[in-house]
């Protein structure tokens, strides 16, 4: 029990444990983030174009990333990026990208699905008179986008775009499958090593409902100076 | 691209001694299924109970709901499944501890305990929302009539919630059934640990994967299709 709890382990493990595992992770986090959400809005003006051949592309990408677990799909890109690459750049063999890449594609693919329906929402959010009126003022399809619907729509899902980044911190954890060493993978590798599994895995729950209760707090916080504007 | 595509593969015997590789890729379906049936009684009896918590007026049943979604949805999964299957015992009475560790199929009970517990959360918030969006009227109409606490959800508002939730629902069954493959980490030789293991010793990994794949496909289309002829049996008369 906790009796011979060993807080010392995870005392000398913490620059690994943060310096090492929790930069990995809230990098992948951010760059996953960022490039989901880009990837993810472009997914959504494809969705909502009303273009014959985009309209299904993009359902068919989203339902289908949707219907895969995680785990599935980092094996898949695991395996398959260096033969992506060696596609694109004309290699004579498959080339080796990196875990950390194969990772961040991964990620960035997989939850450009989830941010695109968030991002169509936000776009349908938004009055269809503001489109009549950008358009009645000159305005081309990139401009009205840019200068009038993105920047409300993101406005008002910023609130769930976050709440979708604090799930997808938490499954930067899954990167353990490919034994990465993120957050949780250099607490197992400690754990492992110095046989403390009760101590470590206890220490990198705490942490993460620590960081994920505070930003979901902030999160609902911010939700309610939004909602009151809008 | 230079990678040998041989389909052929599944019919091939799998080193496992019995039966091919076909056969060792629908085992893993049925663990997959096994352990999201189970694992889903679970997160619906627990799950539906904290959601009314969550809306009864007793502060006191109100903190205990809001804490366990906070609990289980501030964790990843991955690491609540190791928390279940290395921690727990070792937490327990070393006679109860050493039980654990020595039952056949650790591994299955641990993943339906933990995606009990984990998706729980996740249907108590949609529970909650459902008897939220109800009219304040139902309770006061309930309440009006003699209801009691236990029978104003049970005849009145949890009825009509379960119908309202029902899209929101099917998805959290779908999420619970794609999470059982974070269960390959702690053993569960479930559908996504299979095609991995099929990769390792045949080398085809394109193979393996595309079967999981559309394997997973077949059954989110089947739930899915389930789930609207459900959606259509139990539509509240006169909602759409």
């Amino acid at each position: 029990m906790f009796g011979d709890f060993d807080y010392k382990v995870i005392l000398a493990s913490l620059p690994y444990l943060f310096g090492t595992g929790m930069v990995f992770t809230v990098t992948l986090t951010a760059l996953a983030a960022s490039g989901g959400i880009v990837l993810g809005t472009i997914i959504a003006m494809m969705r909502l174009s009303g273009v014959a051949f985009l309209v299904p592309i993009a359902r068919i990408y989203v339902d289908f990333m949707r219907s895969l677990p995680l785990v599935l799909v980092i094996f898949w890109f695991y395996f398959l990026v260096p033969y992506i690459g060696q596609w694109i750049t004309g290699a004579s063999r498959p080339i080796s990208v990196g875990a950390f890449t194969s990772a961040l594609i991964t990620f960035t693919l997989f939850e450009a699905a989830f941010f695109s329906e968030i991002m169509r929402a936000g776009i349908q959010s938004i009055p269809r008179g503001q489109t009549s009126a950008a358009q009645a003022l000159g305005l081309n399809y990139v401009q009205t986008m840019k200068s009038v619907i993105l920047p409300q729509a993101f406005r008002n899902m910023l609130p769930l775009l976050l709440t979708q980044t604090i799930v997808l911190f938490q499954d930067t954890s899954l990167v353990y499958v490919i034994s990465l060493t993120d957050f949780m993978g250099a607490a197992s590798k400690v754990a492992q090593r110095d046989g403390r599994l009760v101590e470590m895995y206890i220490f990198a729950a705490l942490v993460y409902l620590a960081i994920c209760f505070s930003a979901s707090f902030l999160v609902r916080r911010l939700q309610r100076r939004v909602a009151i504007i809008r | 691209m230079n990678y040998n595509w041989n389909w052929g593969i599944f019919f091939e015997p799998s080193p496992e001694g019995v039966g091919t590789y076909a056969d060792m890729l629908l085992s893993g379906l049925g663990w997959t299924l096994a352990t999201a049936l189970c694992s889903w009684i679970i997160a619906f009896s627990l799950g539906s109970l904290i959601g009314v918590m969550r809306t009864m007026p007793s502060p006191v049943a109100q903190a205990v709901g809001t804490s366990y979604v906070e609990l289980f949805r501030n964790i990843p999964l991955l690491v609540q499944m190791f928390l279940w299957f290395y921690v727990l015992p070792e937490m327990v009475p070393e006679v109860i501890g050493t039980w654990l560790k020595q039952l056949p199929n650790a591994s299955f009970y641990t993943a339906v305990i933990c995606l009990g517990f984990f998706t729980a959360s996740r249907v108590a918030e949609q529970v909650r929302a459902g008897i939220q969006s109800l009219p304040r009227g139902q309770r006061a109409a309930a309440i009006a009539l003699g209801l009691n606490t236990w029978q104003t959800y049970r005849y009145v508002l949890l009825p009509i919630a379960y119908r309202v939730i029902l899209p929101p629902m099917t998805s959290e069954f779908l999420n619970n059934l794609k999470n059982t493959s974070v269960a390959l980490t702690i053993g569960l030789l479930e559908l996504t640990a299979r095609a991995r293991s099929m990769q390792e010793f045949s080398s085809q990994v394109f193979e393996s994967f595309t079967a999981a794949t559309i394997i997973y496909l077949l059954i989110s289309l089947t739930v899915v299709m389930l789930a609207g002829a459900l959606e259509r049996r139990v539509a509240v008369p006169g909602s759409r």
